[in-house]
């Protein structure tokens, strides 16, 4: 009874909530991980680019709740993705053609389309929060919970409670729809081989007679695709702020990282790794231990190692040990 | 702003966040130029081309190399001598300042690389020829990119042509051997079913053997005729295959000729050939 309560509690604070953030970084990792690839630099406006696709599917959300428009026990925003997918594919694909193009016409080292997309990334946050504000905006509707800690309680007559948020749920159902999708995408369709093939090699693909420009509007719009649907999932799951959109950004760059940065499968080793580690460093182990240890031996403290405060701290912590000990990441990185 | 002059390439080796590895050199001609028609002349030439890479110092000076249907041409010279840029402004990866490309009767100077793929032209470039991080199928997939018919029988003339790339088709590229990699790189271009095959020194870094295996599949390409525009270190095994012959030195046509010609010729000899 015991280890099962601990298994429990473990499952409630721990499990549940890193899986559903590891699935948001994941995806978030994964557009990183794709511009790296093809466009080859970490693009530092990512974060704020899974800002504004959200703010344009909570736009959205609002206009058809306004409508009378829901989806039951699902939340309208999933109806409003596509919007919102709508919405940042048209952002990037025009500061691709009034930013980026340039930089790639005069064959720009890489290093110096990462200090533009800084730029971007600034203009992109002053963008989010002259329309919709800087502060919080939640936009969840529909049943909270698949299941709640007392239903889960009275079911199993255990002492500690299970719930399972419907956000939590769907994010980890979207996130592999949306993985399993775009592998397929990469490894059997014509234009997902042509984007594999520019990232290995830019000018055989030209001599191949593959469209450069082609493949960099592709890997544009699934990048707007990927980062709304991880923001809109994130904001879903926590709530929208567009500073933590903002500060999503290390934890993200360190999945990717952690992976081994230009590998898609890498990317989602990476963003469980960094949300396991985030939500097992933060996590306040008591509650577990207590059902584990002996009576004399019961921590009396909360067996916390870091405040909640300092978790951006452990994905930093994480970037550099990868960095210095394994620079390419779990998986080998850099082409896709 | 050119490439990041100025900043010593300070930041782009830093792999967490500048992949430049697979970064194109190239400065191709870019798309949407047009073709017209100016009949006459051999089949594909590249005629008193002058240019260089980017706004980099001329590496050609008003130099000419052709092809005729059904022939083999050659292209030797000491090293620095602007073969391989040469065979790139044929195929436009860079933009020529003079000159002009013709091919089957069409001014095609002012289109893409991948426009004059699809007028028929097939490369081999030196270096890089291959995706190295895709398999072997996927090579050959790939250079059948602009298809949209069925190349399955394409697909299974290049593994007749090249029979241990069948066995070896779903390994990546990049594992192969030298020679086998040759192999794949000139079987992705032969994938287009090209009207012209140029080969930039398809023999580099392979065993002897391998070689003459390699000559041997040229020439089996070429007796199909194709017409091949070929260049070659070993000068005198290629000028021996050559219907005809091109000698450049700093960018300029030194000598040209029949292959047998420029065998024969004493300066050649003396010069490029080693007595």
């Amino acid at each position: 009874m015991e280890i099962l309560n601990a298994l429990v509690a473990l499952s409630n604070f721990v499990l549940i909530p890193a899986i559903a953030y590891g699935s948001q970084l994941a995806l978030g990792a994964l557009g990183v991980t794709l511009i790296y690839g093809i466009l080859r630099f970490s693009n530092f406006a990512h974060g704020d680019t899974m800002a504004i696709g959200t703010m344009v599917t909570i736009l959205a959300t609002w206009g058809l709740q306004a409508l009378g428009v829901s989806l039951g026990p699902l939340p309208t925003a999933l109806l409003a993705i596509p919007v919102g997918i709508a919405g940042a594919a048209l952002l990037v694909l025009g500061t691709d053609r009034l930013v980026y193009r340039f930089y790639r016409e005069q064959k720009a080292k890489p290093v110096i389309l990462v200090i533009v997309s800084m730029g971007v990334m600034f203009i992109y946050n002053g963008i989010t929060r002259f329309i919709i504000g800087p502060d919080d905006q939640n936009f969840a509707d529909g049943e909270r919970f698949l299941i709640t800690a007392r239903e889960f309680k009275e079911m199993t007559g255990l002492k500690e409670g299970l719930a399972l948020k419907t956000t939590q749920g769907i994010t980890v159902i979207t996130a592999v729809l949306v993985v399993a999708l775009l592998f397929w995408f990469l490894n059997h369709t014509r234009t997902g081989k042509s984007m594999r093939a520019y990232s290995d090699n830019e000018d055989l693909a030209l001599l191949s007679g593959i469209n450069p420009e082609r493949v960099v509007m592709v890997t544009w719009l699934i990048v707007a695709a990927l980062a709304t649907v991880a923001g809109t999932l994130y904001g879903l799951d926590k709530s929208f702020k567009p500073f933590t959109y903002f500060q999503l950004l290390l934890p993200v760059f360190a999945s990717a990282v952690v992976g081994g940065i230009g590998s898609p499968l890498g990317a989602i080793a990476g963003g469980f790794v960094i949300a396991f580690s985030e939500v097992g460093i933060t996590y306040a182990w008591k509650k577990v231990l207590v059902y584990l240890m002996p009576e004399s031996l019961e921590p009396s403290g909360l067996v916390q190692l870091l405040s909640t405060d300092y978790k951006f701290a452990v994905s930093f912590v994480i970037l550099i040990i990868v960095l210095l000990f394994r620079p390419t990441g779990l998986f080998r990185g850099q082409s896709i | 702003m050119s490439g990041g002059d100025g900043y010593g390439d300070r930041g782009n080796r830093d792999l967490s966040i500048a992949n430049a590895g697979g970064m194109g050199e190239d400065s191709p001609v870019h798309e949407g130029g047009h073709a017209f028609v100016a009949p006459g002349g051999p089949f594909l030439i590249g005629e008193a081309m002058t240019g260089g890479y980017g706004r980099g110092a001329d590496i050609l000076h008003g130099c000419t190399i052709a092809v005729e249907r059904g022939e083999i041409a050659v292209i030797v010279g000491p090293n620095g001598a602007g073969k391989s840029t040469a065979m790139k402004a044929v195929f436009g990866m860079l933009n020529l300042r003079e000159g002009a490309v013709r091919l089957d009767g069409e001014d095609i100077t002012g289109l893409s690389p991948q426009a004059r793929v699809r007028k028929g032209m097939g490369f081999v470039p030196q270096t890089h020829n291959i995706f190295a991080s895709m398999s072997v199928e996927e090579n050959l997939e790939m250079g059948a990119f602009i298809r949209r018919d069925d190349f399955r029988d394409t697909m299974a003339q290049v593994y007749d042509l090249f029979p241990i790339l069948k066995e070896k088709r779903r390994q990546a590229a990049g594992e192969l051997s030298g020679g086998q990699r040759q192999q794949v790189a000139v079987g992705r271009a032969l994938m287009t079913r090209p009207k012209v095959l140029m080969l930039d020194e398809p023999t580099a870094g392979v065993s002897p053997i391998v070689m003459d295996e390699l000559f041997d599949r040229i020439i089996e390409v070429a007796r199909t005729g194709l017409p091949v525009l070929m260049v070659e270190q070993n000068a005198r095994q290629a000028l021996a295959i050559a219907d005809k012959g091109y000698v450049l030195v700093q960018g300029r046509n030194a000598h040209t000729g029949t292959g047998k010609g420029l065998l024969a010729d004493d300066e050649v000899r003396r010069s490029f050939l080693g007595g």
